[in-house]
């Protein structure tokens, strides 16, 4: 039942059912700990226990299921190094860089060609299924007879693996938990601890709130991942609106990208932000026509049955089904979606979309509307491909898609799934369900966004910070590759953890941090300002000073400085009725923060950038060879510092020049093969 | 008649999720599983959770996977239940999620063998 129908029929308010200890101390202690829960942080929380370091993982919700990973996978890039794939973690690389023309991570993206498809192998031993072994798929292009593997976007070169991920993350969680790994759910971190509580030092540990109990927790560590998600609450929050059809859950709130910066790592990439529809503007994703993504092949067409063809890198509309799946004649292969690639630069590696022109045609009278999947023209077995095994498996499908278009009759032997009606223009982008980029406010661009500046262990720029993950770690990816970086740090913080001792945290680091977690709960006179107030009007200052179109220096001084009236003034009248609300909060008081990280990065790039999506108004030249470059940016002792840092730093000097060899100085290959 | 209490309206979607009263024990794994908290343990051991924060659901259906008793239905919001509609292609007849009169289920199982 819910509140409203609990209060009617008892006449009683429930009380806060957990005991609250408003800043009760439970002090950890680990060898690595690792913050964020997901499928990154589990990955890393396992791969260290392995290597014989005690371990801690502190989660904002419960890691069975929490996470952007945590409702689902249904298909894995980069295992470039599977048995059938004709790529090599060389080509990957290359190609990524290529593609997001060099503002990517090209190391992460290396590594995660290097073990992608191992760290894939230890799932099938933990238990997920990876292969057709029922021979379901048999003699479809989409598999492959020996291995029984099958193959997303591109069945001529194999990388990218359709997998049977709905259960990945209870997989992941009950392994994590077999091996001794000290799970604390429901806290939300709320810091780093830094060795004298010094910014830019060694990060020695973490803070964080309990949302039921409201407990404080010190974790003490040698080593810290930071694997935390993205958000959707900063450009704009409507969760009461927007939840069924976001893939960010309110819990994502980028908490360590805030906490990294916080502490004094440099951060690179935070100024890409442009009109973005992942943060719920639209539809619940793949509940309505699209062919996007999962739905990759699905035929589209008009109301009267009118078959709207793909296209190819080239623009040519494709007439055979293979060639939705296979790179054009002469293009390398396919990259595919949903790793935040965006191939501006990268036309050779495209995933075949939609007739791009597919609006004109519908204002002609061509194709009339609505649109609609028209499942039946797709052979029995693709189609139970897309339908039965993708969609079941996908985040966030299974239950609040499949089932539930399943129980209401739909049967995609003889229906046809209708598309939203949108501006005509808008079909082109293939994801319909995300509803057309014009109604979008800015946000960031999904997986493998701006973060933590790396080196070639997925270290931070201040010992002891290792960073995993689609998010935190700059220019990663998506669930695969999310996994990877994930067991890569792990290893890595395992090996730190061995050479650098335990070291005290700051006492008064931790006072001050008290203080401020719950001074909501302590102020003298009772505030009158909630958490969704503040988030609300955090949002419209992201909307006014750090819009797509309109960035110029002095508004985003201007927006930096409303910012920290916000905290200081509307922040200090906040109150919160229990743990849960107190969390929320200051979750808010975390994206302040990541505001203005983000207005500090657009205010350093000088120049406008059509490879990042970044307008400035006052720097209207697109992307001049001076500003060809990462903007780093960092905190020393309070104040905001940035540098310029190449786009391919990981192949120049203290680096070797050339990938492997990088990657077999560093990648810790002893303990990864067990000696 | 009975009492009318003074309540404040709900925000968005008023039920996210239904139990059955007949199979749910009050177990709270639902409760437990929940990422983002929604629910809170009935105060009354042995019922049915109370969802007290349902504008924080985000729909990803995890409660109703890891509820021991199938007790749990997830409940998409009217503005998504009406933006899930599909066209019979034989007849042309129109369905969506909600629906009143709907057409059989579809009872095939999702691909793969973890269930």
């Amino acid at each position: 039942m819910n509140w409203h129908e609990y209060v009617s029929k008892t006449g009683r308010l429930p009380e806060w059912p957990y005991e609250v200890n408003y800043g009760k101390e439970n002090v950890i202690e680990s060898d690595v700990l690792v913050v964020g829960g997901g499928v990154a942080g589990c990955r890393a929380a396992i791969e260290a226990r392995k290597q014989g370091a005690t371990v801690a993982v502190m989660d904002r919700g419960f890691s069975k299921h929490s996470g952007n990973g945590g409702a689902g996978v249904d298909h894995w890039h980069g295992a470039v190094t599977n048995p059938c794939s004709k790529v090599t973690p060389e080509m990957y690389s290359e190609a990524a860089m290529i593609c997001s023309g060099g503002y990517t991570n090209g190391s992460a993206r290396y590594i995660i060609g290097k073990e992608g498809w191992d760290t894939l192998l230890e799932l099938e031993e933990w238990g997920m299924q990876i292969r057709d072994l029922d021979d379901e798929f048999k003699d479809t292009m989409f598999r492959d007879e020996e291995t029984k593997l099958l193959f997303a976007y591109d069945v001529e070169n194999k990388h990218c693996l359709r997998v049977y991920g709905h259960n990945v993350k209870p997989i992941v969680d009950a392994e994590m938990r077999r091996l001794g790994c000290d799970v604390y759910d429901r806290v939300c971190v709320t810091s780093l601890l830094t060795e004298g509580g010094k910014q830019g030092a060694r990060v020695i540990g973490a803070t964080g709130v309990n949302d039921r109990t409201g407990e404080f927790y010190i974790f003490k560590a040698k080593a810290v991942v930071v694997s935390t998600g993205i958000t959707g609450r900063l450009w704009y929050f409507a969760p009461e609106l927007i939840n069924d059809a976001t893939m960010y859950n309110l819990n994502q709130t980028a908490a360590g990208h805030t906490i990294a910066w916080n502490a004094g790592a440099e951060m690179v990439m935070m100024e890409q932000n442009s009109p973005r529809p992942l943060a719920g503007m639209g539809y619940a994703p793949y509940s309505t026509g699209n062919t996007d993504n999962t739905y990759q092949g699905v035929p589209a067409v008009d109301n009267e049955g009118k078959l709207i063809k793909y296209e190819n890198s080239h623009g040519e509309l494709i007439d055979e089904e293979h060639d939705i799946f296979a790179a054009a004649d002469p293009d390398k292969f396919v990259i595919g979606h949903g790793i935040n690639l965006s191939m501006v630069n990268g036309k050779e590696y495209s995933v075949t979309n939609m007739d791009r022109h597919i609006g004109e045609k519908i204002r002609k009278g061509e194709y009339k509307l609505p649109l609609y999947n028209d499942w039946t023209l797709l052979p029995p077995k693709h189609r139970r491909l897309v339908f039965g095994m993708m969609l079941s498996q996908e985040g966030k499908c299974r239950v609040p898609i499949y089932y539930n278009l399943t129980k209401w009759g739909f049967d995609p032997d003889q229906d046809m799934l209708q598309y939203p009606v949108d501006t005509p223009e808008g079909y082109a982008q293939g994801a319909a369900w995300v509803s057309s980029r014009s109604h979008n406010p800015p946000n960031w661009g999904g997986m493998g966004v701006g973060g933590i500046l790396s080196d070639w262990r997925l270290q931070a720029t201040i010992p002891g910070l290792f960073a995993a993950g689609g998010n935190t770690l700059f220019g990663s990816g998506c669930h695969g590759e999310a996994q990877t970086t994930g067991r890569y740090c792990g290893r890595q913080a395992a090996a730190f953890a061995k050479t650098h001792p335990a070291v005290e945290p700051d006492a008064e680091q931790i006072r001050k941090e008290k203080e401020r977690c719950y001074a909501p709960v302590t102020r003298e006179q009772q505030g009158d300002v909630g958490w969704k107030e503040m988030n609300y009007a955090l949002a419209r200052l992201m909307q006014d000073y750090c819009g797509f179109e309109v960035k110029t220096e002095t508004t985003l001084e201007m927006g930096i400085r409303r910012l920290n009236d916000l905290r200081d003034t509307e922040g200090e009248r906040t109150y919160a009725s229990n743990p849960h609300e107190l969390v929320r909060l200051l979750e808010v008081f975390s994206l302040i923060d990541l505001g203005k990280l983000i207005m500090e990065s657009c205010r350093a790039r000088k120049a406008s950038s059509d490879l990042l999506g970044f307008k400035r108004l006052d720097y209207p030249e697109v992307d001049p060879p001076e500003w060809d470059c990462f903007v780093s940016m960092w905190q020393e002792n309070g104040e905001v510092c940035s540098r310029k840092v190449s786009k391919r730093y990981y192949l120049e000097a203290p680096y070797a020049d050339n990938l492997e060899e990088n990657y077999r100085r560093y990648a810790e290959l002893d303990s990864k093969e067990g000696k | 008649m009975d009492r009318i209490y003074s309540m404040p309206s709900q925000t968005g979607a008023c039920r996210v999720l239904k139990f059955d009263a007949e199979k749910c024990v009050g177990c709270n794994t639902c409760v437990n599983t929940c990422p983002t908290d929604v629910m809170i343990p009935n105060p009354e051991a042995g019922k049915e959770p109370i969802v007290l924060y349902a504008e924080e659901c985000w729909f990803c259906g995890c409660c109703v996977e890891e509820c021991p008793f199938d007790a749990l239905e997830l409940i998409t919001p009217a503005k998504q239940r009406l933006s899930t509609v599909w066209k019979r292609k034989a007849t042309g007849e129109e369905f969506r999620v909600g629906m009143k009169n709907p057409p059989a289920p579809n009872t095939t199982p999702p691909s793969g063998r973890a269930k």
